[in-house]
C-alpha cells in the first residue's frame, strides 16, 4: 500500500474550522469587538461572563471555538504563502509555521481554558 | 544546419533543423498575479480571512486570560479593546469574517453532491439551511451573553 | 462594409525570436464573425505563417483555446463584436509553453490525464459474450456533468495553481478521474484515490474556482475537485477506523 498522506486530516480540520469561523466568528466578534467597545449594547458584568465560560459547556465551547479555527487559518495561511509569494521550496519552515502555530495555539487554549475559576 | 529560407510572407528567415521540438517558451508568473484579474483577488482576500479568524482567536484568548486573573485585569482589557486602533482592527476583521462566512456558505453545496431521489440536490437547498443556521447560532450566542 | 477591428496577436518563432512579441493587423469586424474568423482572415489574406490551431469551429473539438483580451475563451465561440470597437488581443493560452504564435505544448496535460486512468477499469472484465455494462438513466446522471470536458484546457489557463506549479494535475485531469470515479460501471476508485490523493493531486487545489467560471462546457472542476476531497477524507476516516478492512 502507497503511504497515505496526512491532507486528508489537515483538509478535515480546515473545514471544520471554516464551519466554525464562518458560524460563530461574526457574531462574538461583533459583540466583543465592536458593539461593547463602542457602547451600543451593554456589556455583560464579568460575574456574569465568567458564570458562562466556567459550566462544563462554556469550556467545552472556547475549546471548540478557538483550537478549530486556529487549524483553519493554519491550512489557508499556508497555501496563501505558497502561491501568493511562491515559496514552495520553503514547504518545511511554511508547515512548521502554521501548524506548528496551530498546535502551540490549541495547547496555550487548553491551559487557560483549565484554568478558568 | 542553418539555413537562409524565404517563408511564407517573403521574409528572409533562419530555420534551424532540430531533431527534438524545442521547449517552447515560457511565461514567467508574476509575484503579484493576484491582481491581474478581480476573481484573482477576492480569492487572495478570501484566503486572507483567515489571518483575521486568527487574530480574533488570539483576542478572545487574551480575554479569557483576563478573566482568569480577575476583575481588575479584566476591566483593564475591556479599556485595550476600546483603543480606537483595535476597534478599527477589529472592524476590518469583521467585514473579512463576513466574507469568508459568505463564500463558505455558498460553495458549501459545491463539495457535497448530494443526491435525492436520483436527482441532486439543488445548491440553494444546501446552503440555505447554512445560513439558517448562522442565523440560529448568531441568536443563540446572543441572547446567551446579552442575558447577562 | 468598411468596418475594421484591430487584432492584435502573439508572434513568436522559436527559431527567430528569444520572446513573443505583438503584431496588430486590421481585420473586417462582421457581426457573424468570431475570433477565430478574423485569425483565418489574416492567415488566408495577410501572412499565412501566422499558425493556430482549430478545427471543428463549433466548440466541440476543444483545440481553439487561446486568451481573448486575457480571457481563457474558444475563439470559435468568441464573437469579435463583443469586442468592438477593439482592439482585440490574442495569445497563447496561459499556463503552458509557446511553440509557436498561438500555439502551445500541451503534453504535459495529456501525460497527467493518463496518469488519472479516464476509463472504465473492472476487477474482471465480463465476456463479450455476456453483453453490455448497463446503466440507468440516473446513473449516468451523477456524473453526466463531468463527462462534458472536450480537454480544451481553458481550466488550466486560468487556474493559478497550476501556473504556479506544473506539477500539478489540474482542472480537467481531476474532474476526469471524477467522472470515471461515480460511473456505476466502474470499479477502480481506490486504484485512483491512491494517484490523486498526493499532494499533487486534489491536494494541490486550493478552490480558486476560476477553471468552473471559464469552462465553455459547464464541467465544473472546482466542484468535482471539493467533492472528491470529501470523498478522500471520508475513505481516510474509513481506514482509521478499519485499519484491517480492505479498500473499497
Ligand atoms: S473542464 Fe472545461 S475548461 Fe477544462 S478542459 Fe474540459 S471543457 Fe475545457
Ligand atoms: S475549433 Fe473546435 S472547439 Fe473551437
Amino acid at each position: 500500500m502507497t503511504k497515505r498522506s496526512n491532507e486528508p486530516l489537515l483538509w478535515l480540520l480546515f473545514s471544520v474550522g471554516g464551519v466554525v469561523a464562518a458560524l460563530l466568528i461574526p457574531v462574538h466578534l461583533f459583540l466583543f469587538g465592536i458593539a461593547f467597545p463602542l457602547g451600543w449594547l451593554n456589556a455583560p458584568s464579568y460575574d456574569a461572563l465568567l458564570a458562562l465560560a466556567r459550566g462544563p459547556a462554556g469550556r467545552v465551547y472556547l475549546l471548540v471555538f478557538c483550537i478549530l479555527p486556529l487549524f483553519h487559518w493554519a491550512h489557508r495561511f499556508r497555501y496563501t504563502l505558497y502561491d501568493g509569494l511562491q515559496i514552495k521550496h520553503l514547504n518545511e519552515l511554511v508547515n512548521t509555521f502554521c501548524y506548528g502555530g496551530a498546535i502551540v495555539g490549541a495547547i496555550v487554549a487548553t491551559y487557560l481554558v483549565v484554568r478558568i475559576p | 544546419m542553418d539555413q537562409i529560407s524565404i517563408n511564407a510572407v517573403g521574409r528572409k528567415e533562419l530555420t534551424t533543423y532540430t531533431e527534438y521540438p524545442p521547449k517552447g517558451y515560457r511565461v514567467r508568473i508574476s509575484t503579484y498575479w493576484w491582481l491581474g484579474r478581480w476573481a484573482y483577488l477576492k480569492f487572495i482576500l478570501r484566503e486572507l480571512s483567515s489571518v483575521l479568524v486568527a487574530w480574533f482567536v488570539i483576542e478572545t484568548l487574551l480575554q479569557v486570560n483576563a478573566l482568569i486573573a480577575g476583575p481588575g485585569a479584566y476591566q483593564d482589557f475591556q479599556g485595550f479593546l476600546r483603543n480606537p486602533v483595535v476597534i478599527a482592527l477589529n472592524i476590518i476583521s469583521f467585514f473579512f469574517i463576513l466574507f469568508h462566512a459568505i463564500t463558505w456558505f455558498n460553495l458549501a453545496p459545491k463539495a457535497m453532491a448530494i443526491r435525492l431521489g436520483g436527482k441532486r440536490v439543488p445548491a440553494i437547498l444546501i446552503a440555505l439551511p447554512n445560513y439558517a443556521a448562522w442565523l440560529l447560532a448568531s441568536v443563540i450566542v446572543g441572547w446567551l451573553v446579552l442575558r447577562g | 462594409m468598411a468596418e475594421q477591428i484591430a487584432l492584435e496577436v502573439t508572434r513568436f518563432s522559436p527559431e527567430r525570436d528569444k520572446v513573443p512579441s505583438i503584431q496588430a493587423f486590421d481585420v473586417p469586424l462582421r457581426k457573424e464573425w468570431v475570433v477565430l474568423d478574423a485569425l483565418n482572415y489574416v492567415k488566408d489574406r495577410v501572412d499565412g505563417s501566422l499558425s493556430f490551431r482549430w478545427s471543428c469551429r463549433m466548440g466541440v473539438c476543444g483545440s481553439c483555446g487561446m486568451m481573448v483580451n486575457g480571457e481563457p475563451k474558444l475563439t470559435c465561440a468568441t464573437f469579435l463584436t463583443d469586442y468592438a470597437p477593439g482592439p482585440v488581443r490574442v495569445e497563447p493560452l496561459k499556463n503552458f509553453p509557446v511553440m509557436r504564435d498561438l500555439i502551445v505544448e500541451i503534453t504535459d496535460f495529456l501525460g497527467k490525464l493518463s496518469k488519472v486512468k479516464p476509463w472504465i477499469i473492472r476487477a474482471k472484465k465480463k465476456p463479450l459474450s455476456e453483453g453490455e455494462y448497463l446503466q440507468t438513466p440516473d446513473e449516468l446522471d451523477t456524473y453526466r456533468q463531468f463527462s462534458m470536458c472536450i480537454n480544451c484546457l481553458l481550466c488550466y489557463a486560468a487556474c493559478p495553481v497550476y501556473g504556479l506549479d506544473p506539477l500539478f494535475a489540474g482542472p480537467a485531469a481531476l474532474a476526469l478521474a471524477q467522472r470515471y470515479n461515480m460511473d456505476s460501471r466502474d470499479e477502480g476508485k481506490s486504484e485512483r484515490l491512491d494517484i490523486l490523493s498526493q499532494h499533487d493531486g486534489i491536494w494541490g487545489c486550493t478552490f480558486v474556482g476560476e477553471c468552473t467560471e471559464v469552462c465553455p462546457k459547464h464541467v465544473d472542476p472546482a466542484g468535482a475537485i471539493q467533492q472528491y476531497k470529501l470523498t478522500a477524507t471520508q475513505e481516510w476516516i474509513r481506514s482509521l477506523l478499519m485499519p484491517w478492512g480492505g479498500k473499497s
